[in-house]
């Protein structure tokens, strides 16, 4: 049972705050992505429950214990690095056994671990190897290894695939994501990548500018984004926003078009359409004109433009797998419950 | 296609690396082959002419009791001023590599000290230690501790090992810091995480890691105690008390230029050269091979 919580957690360098504030609770084996752009403070929220940063205001709790003042190694975390931080000069038997030493276990005991590890990770037939002599993908594996033999309360993952290449990326999420839920560990993965994120978490907590954006299940992100800066983030590709105005339950677009909106909306709005909900429809308002497609095989992308202005929009068109099938102008309608109203101000309204 | 630069005529090259061949012809290999010449030659004793002996100065030599005493010297010296020079600097390089205010500031006036030249740096700790005049001394004195380097053969030895390890830190200091900021923050980070403390981190993880740097240092740090120091030696004890403090290049000075046995003291180069050479290829053959991970 091993349960993380952060009570108003908050980091200055000096005068520069970099985190304001960051509220969550992680239940027991679960596993939560922390997800932003470069400089969001993801990875530093991360360094602080992993005891490498210290705790400028607030609490961290590990087990409902207060962790704020605990090293690193107090703290019974184990943390999978960028770089996966192997030591050089060690073999993989080494790397891995190295906490089980520090702790004094017996030979046997830690030989059974590091075995049962590698055997899992399909590292059996390197463990005299040095770091050196494997893959990427292997060396990720090892460091995925030296935090599994550990046994810790909790997993920390700081970008641990981004040194891969795009296949093996999808490879090794996938084995993390079994793994995580074989071993039944608490987990925290930070990551700049939204796939990753939404294919991992349990729960995604969204972080900008060291603001927490909204935190809750991938999905939940998904169909209801609480901000504007969600909405951008999370989907690919990004939805398309256009300014409108709001009024007696219609949201009227910038060029004209009208679109049935809430009646409790009113004034100057920003609406946001994914290109996955719009679909093709003789009869629809918005009308596309094409500008780039790009065909992905089982569907195509349309970068255009509304038609009679210059506003940006993208449309996915699932099964349509040749630019040939389209018309310069398309019409479209909007699905159902696929327009997202959100205030000057970028809150979803 | 050919990326490395080549030369169409030979007459350039030969022009470019003239100065380099010349500076090592006439520094280095005039002078050794001098040596080695001189070294089966024994002058009268006015000096007018020179008579062959072949093997002669070698055989006088390792039946010289003073000589083979130099050897003891030798060693027990440069162990001393490699371990505290690389001990001190590497101390040093740990402590200033965790300061985050000032480090600049820090490194800049550890650094200062090897900017001394050997003979001058002699000069400064013979003014600090003379019995009669010297002001730590006469701490000493004041502490109840009979001070007297000139009589004390221990005392001399120890005071030229700090001497010349003191401008010597300076320069591992530097190769220790750039190794320790070499070493990758993460791996350090891991190995916290991982339960080691500080000294067990250094034991088993950062100082395998310096095992490169460490290496190159005790290289280049024997090769300055057998051969640099002589400023130092010469200007604090002149090699005494009772040649105490005579290491093998200083017995190359005093018996060749004070007294004058040219056919001894160049038998006695041959020798350290052959020294030097065989340390080194030691160090590179057993130890080399062992530092690199």
């Amino acid at each position: 049972m091993a349960t993380l919580n952060l009570i108003d957690v908050k980091k200055s360098y000096g005068k520069d705050e970099v985190i304001h504030g960051v509220n969550f609770d992680i239940h027991d084996k679960e596993f939560v992505v922390i997800v932003g752009p470069s400089g969001c403070g993801k990875s530093t929220l991360l360094r602080m429950m992993a005891g490498l940063e210290t705790v400028t205001a607030g609490e961290i709790k590990i087990k409902d214990r207060r962790v704020n003042e605990l090293e690193p190694m107090e703290r019974n975390i184990a943390m999978v690095f960028q770089n996966y931080a192997l030591y050089p000069h060690m073999s993989v038997f080494d790397n891995m056994a190295y906490s089980l030493k520090i702790a004094k276990l017996g030979k046997a005991e830690i030989k059974a671990r590091v075995d049962n590890a590698a055997k899992l990770l399909q590292l059996s037939e390197y463990l005299k190897r040095k770091p050196r002599q494997l893959s990427g993908g292997q060396r990720q594996r090892v460091a995925m290894g030296r935090a599994i033999v550990r046994k810790p309360d909790v997993f920390l993952f700081d970008e641990p695939l981004s040194n891969l290449d795009a296949k093996l990326r999808v490879q090794m999420r996938l084995e993390i994501k079994k793994l995580q839920r074989d071993l039944g560990v608490t987990s925290v993965y930070v990551t700049h990548d939204q796939v990753e994120a939404m294919t991992l978490g349990d729960r995604l907590m969204v972080l900008n500018g060291g603001y927490v954006e909204q935190f809750g299940s991938p999905i939940d992100l998904y169909e209801r984004p609480a901000s504007l800066f969600v909405a951008e983030f999370i989907g690919s590709p990004s939805m398309n926003i256009i300014d409108g105005h709001a009024a007696d339950g219609v949201v009227e677009l910038v060029n004209g078009v009208r679109l049935p909106g809430s009646s409790e909306v009113a004034g100057a709005v920003k609406a946001g359409i994914r290109p996955e909900h719009l679909s093709l429809d003789p009869a629809g308002v918005i009308a596309i004109r094409k500008g780039v497609a790009e065909q992905l095989g089982s569907s195509t992308l349309v970068h255009g433009t509304l038609d009679g202005s210059d506003i940006a929009i993208s449309v996915a068109l699932p099964g349509v797998h040749r630019e040939e099938q389209l018309d310069d102008v398309m019409c479209f309608s909007v699905m159902e419950q696929g327009l997202h109203l959100f205030s000057a101000d970028g809150k979803r309204v | 296609m050919d990326k490395r630069v080549t030369f169409s005529g030979w007459w350039l090259p030969m022009l470019l690396i003239l100065p380099q061949l010349l500076i090592t012809a006439i520094f280095f290999f005039w002078p050794a082959g001098q040596a080695i010449y001189q070294s089966a030659f024994m002058p009268d004793p006015f000096g007018l002419k020179t008579q062959f002996v072949g093997w002669d100065n070698f055989t006088f030599l390792f039946e010289d009791e003073y000589y083979l005493a130099s050897f003891k010297t030798t060693a027990i010296f440069s162990l001393l001023v490699t371990a505290l020079s690389m001990g001190v600097a590497l101390w040093l390089a740990l402590m200033a590599d965790r300061i985050i205010k000032g480090s600049g500031t820090y490194r800049t006036l550890l650094i200062w000290p090897y900017a001394v030249a050997p003979a001058v740096a002699g000069v400064l700790w013979l003014f600090m230690f003379r019995p009669n005049v010297g002001l730590m001394s006469w701490y000493l004195d004041k502490v109840g501790y009979d001070w007297n380097h000139v009589l004390n053969d221990g005392q001399a030895m120890g005071l030229v090992v700090v001497a010349s390890s003191w401008g010597r830190i300076s320069y591992n200091f530097l190769f220790f810091l750039a190794g320790l900021q070499a070493v990758p923050k993460s791996v350090i980070e891991a190995a916290a995480i991982d339960g080691a403390h500080f000294w067990h981190r250094f034991r088993t993880i950062v100082f395998p890691l310096l095992a490169p740097t460490t290496f190159f240092l005790l290289v280049v740090n024997v090769v300055y105690a057998f051969f640099e120091t002589f400023g130092v030696i010469h200007t604090i004890t002149s090699g005494g008390p009772q040649q105490s403090t005579t290491i093998m290049v200083y017995k190359v000075y005093s018996d060749g230029f004070v007294g004058q046995d040219l056919g001894s003291s160049a038998a006695q180069s041959v020798v350290l050269l052959l020294i030097v050479g065989m340390l080194t290829i030691v160090q590179f053959k057993f130890i080399e091979r062992k530092v690199h991970y």
